[in-house]
């Protein structure tokens, strides 16, 4: 994250944000930063930015947020969603930095496939990982 | 006997049959019988997120095409995956007349949906329309000294206009296993994830959910876990640590058979516990 | 030939008269293609010639069989003489007919999004959206039944946004149909015993025997089945 924070317009009204909203029908400005998503969320241990986190470099339009795992550790339990106080479903923020992602052609790590998994694991795994 | 549209989804008809296959049975003890779709697809397990990808709400709406197709306006599901998955497509497509036709312009090959199907859970249908008392004056076999940790997990309570039940503190699925005798322990994590589909892409992150919930339920005093999804089933049966071996995760329809369906099969360390069946009621 | 029994198509996006009536692959023929890949049986049985058009006025992109399909007036037409897909490595005997089987090869099945277009897009009218779900839920001989008449065109995969590699899929489906489920045959048992036995020996080795002419005059004289 920059070690100076950058609040121009250009950046608060940029195309992340923007883009953010269209996918996820959630206003990222909506947060106010309380932290609950992340105190309850139960992924949180194995993200490298938390929940919270990930709102406010929306909100300041950092594009480096596609870079962290966080949003592909994020399981879409929805605990957030029903914690927020200000009504912002950040399940569907992870979503569509997730869709975002690979619409352009990102992809996270390979899904392990080795393994034997029953159709429900499989179809669930190929929809959050593959465009 | 009443009949009732039933979607099974692609788990039912494989890994958990038994499922099914106690439900079914059950059901009809309650005097419903359970009609599956003649055509059906996979809901998509997981419901999409995304506002603007409405080709993820296709397989949902053609069910609820199907159920429209059998002159019928409810569709019961098992799978607490399916549920979700189906319900909010269903109510998605519905809150707005321009994906509404949409996608109907994109499936002109189908009867045009007309709306308002409603998809149910087996836990409403138990609570809503068949009522707790009811319920238990159809036990046959009490499931007395069982002590039943409830899993919601959660499709079946979140988000909150879509769940079962309140999603901080959900009673239904206790109600349920009150009424067939059992003792309902509640344990902290009934209500959290297992990390569902994170099992194909980060099994030790599953791996470490299911200890946790494997862990509490054992702490509170559970016999058995009994859950409504497949993919919990399967995360916690084969993500467990070696400690949790001897607490078995089962589904509800097996659990509703145990106590409702004369000769079901009751897995001998169950059957240990809740002791003989009891006399038939008349 | 006059202009009436004629119409225009567009191959490959150039325009020929062609009269009216041909095949899509006569008329590519006609209009001077030399078909070397994208064409076989010219029956409509071995699947090499799969087409994809459109026609004026209609934003649907239609597919079917080159050598079954009659050219219509301002059909813009490309072959599809080969969709590529990987058949997944395995041995048959090592499989068991089992619901996961054709989930543990074909992973990408359960990428299906029920969008229909496989079926609309098969030339055999085969309810190819429905056999990929009996695949997904593992019903293998539900999937071998549907896919019965399957002719491996590649038009289904070609279209499929979900990437689904569908005939091969149902290749195998009908393999572990017909070794594990689908009942034995005795006429079949019979005839590989009298083959085994070496009952048609005699025949081969006198074919093997002939000069070219003789298997020329051999071939032109030979029963066909009416
Ligand atoms: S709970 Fe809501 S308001 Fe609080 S930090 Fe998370 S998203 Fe922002
Ligand atoms: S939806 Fe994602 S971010 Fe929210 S609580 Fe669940 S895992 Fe954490
Ligand atoms: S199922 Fe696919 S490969 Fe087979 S005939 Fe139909 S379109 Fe061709
Ligand atoms: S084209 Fe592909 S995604 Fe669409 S229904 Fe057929 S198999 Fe499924
Ligand atoms: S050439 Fe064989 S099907 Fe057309």
């Amino acid at each position: 994250m920059a070690g100076e924070l950058n609040l121009c317009r250009e950046r608060l009204e940029g195309a992340l944000p923007r883009k953010v909203e269209e996918i996820s029908g959630q206003n990222p400005y909506a947060c106010y930063q309380c932290g609950k998503c992340s105190a309850g969320c139960l992924f949180a241990d194995h993200m490298d930015v938390l929940p919270n986190q990930v709102i406010r470099l929306v909100q300041l339009g950092d594009e480096g947020v596609a870079a962290f795992r966080a949003p592909w550790v994020c399981a879409a339990c929805l605990a957030c969603a029903v914690r927020c106080p200000r009504g912002v479903d950040i399940g569907k923020v992870m979503e569509a930095l997730r869709v975002l992602a690979l619409r352009r052609g990102l992809t996270p790590a390979p899904l392990n496939l080795g393994e034997r998994y029953p159709q429900i694991a499989l179809v669930g795994a190929f929809r959050k990982f593959t465009p | 006997m009443k009949r009732v549209a039933y979607f099974p989804g692609c788990a039912l008809k494989d890994q958990a049959r038994g499922y099914e296959a106690g439900a079914k049975k059950a059901l009809e003890v309650l005097g419903y019988e359970l009609v599956e779709l003649s055509r059906w697809n996979c809901c998509g397990t997981v419901y999409a997120l995304a506002q603007d990808d409405l080709v993820r709400h296709l397989g949902p709406v053609r069910n609820l095409v199907r159920t429209q197709e059998m002159g019928l306006d409810q569709l019961v599901t098992l799978c607490a995956m399916c549920y979700g998955t189906l319900r909010r497509s269903q109510r998605f497509v519905e809150e707005d007349e321009e994906r509404l036709s949409r996608i109907r312009a994109f499936m002109d090959e189908e009867q045009e949906y007309a709306g308002g199907v409603k998809v149910l859970h087996l836990l409403n249908l138990l609570r809503d329309e068949i009522g707790f008392e009811p319920l238990e004056s159809k036990v046959t076999r009490p499931l007395e000294g069982l002590k039943v940790g409830a899993y919601y997990g959660c499709m079946l309570l979140r988000p909150r206009d879509v769940g079962v039940d309140d999603p901080d503190r959900p009673e239904v699925m206790e109600r349920v296993l009150g009424a067939l005798g059992a003792t309902p322990v509640l344990f902290p994590e009934r209500t959290e994830c297992c990390g569902a589909y994170l099992t194909v892409a980060r099994p030790d992150v599953v791996q470490a959910r299911s200890e946790r919930i494997l862990a509490s339920a054992k702490s509170s005093g559970a016999d058995v876990v009994v859950t409504s999804c497949p993919l919990c089933q399967f995360n916690l049966e084969n993500r467990r640590p070696a400690w949790a071996a001897g607490l078995p995760v089962v589904y509800l329809g097996e659990v509703l058979a145990w106590a409702l369906v004369q000769g079901a099969t009751v897995p001998e360390e169950i059957q240990a516990r809740i002791g003989k069946p009891a006399e038939v009621k008349a | 030939m006059k202009k009436e029994n004629t119409v225009t198509v567009f191959l490959m996006g150039k325009a020929y008269r062609v009269p009216a009536g041909l095949t899509i692959m006569k008329a590519m023929e006609y209009a001077g293609y030399r078909l070397v890949r994208g064409v076989g049986c010219r029956g409509g049985y071995c699947g090499a010639c799969a087409t994809v058009y459109r026609l004026p006025g209609d934003y649907r992109l239609y597919a079917d069989l080159a050598c079954q399909t009659t050219v219509q007036d301002g059909m813009y037409i490309a072959q599809l003489p080969f969709t590529p897909a990987t058949r997944a490595p395995y041995r048959l005997e090592e499989l068991a007919p089992q619901g996961e089987t054709l989930l543990a090869l074909y992973p990408e099945l359960a990428r299906c999004v029920a969008c229909n277009t496989c079926t609309k897009a098969c030339p055999q009218k085969l309810e190819v959206m429905d056999a990929v779900q009996q695949a997904l839920r593992g019903d293998i001989a539900q999937v071998a039944e549907l896919t019965f008449d399957c002719v491996s065109c590649g038009l289904c995969t070609m279209r499929c946004p979900a990437e689904i590699m569908h005939y091969h899929v149902w290749q195998l489906a009908r393999r572990l149909h017909g070794a594990y489920q689908a009942p034995r045959s005795g006429h079949l048992a019979d005839r590989v015993g009298q083959i085994r036995q070496g009952a048609f020996h005699g025949e081969l080795d006198r074919l093997m025997a002939m000069g070219k002419d003789e298997l020329a005059q051999a071939y032109k004289a030979r029963d066909i089945e009416p």
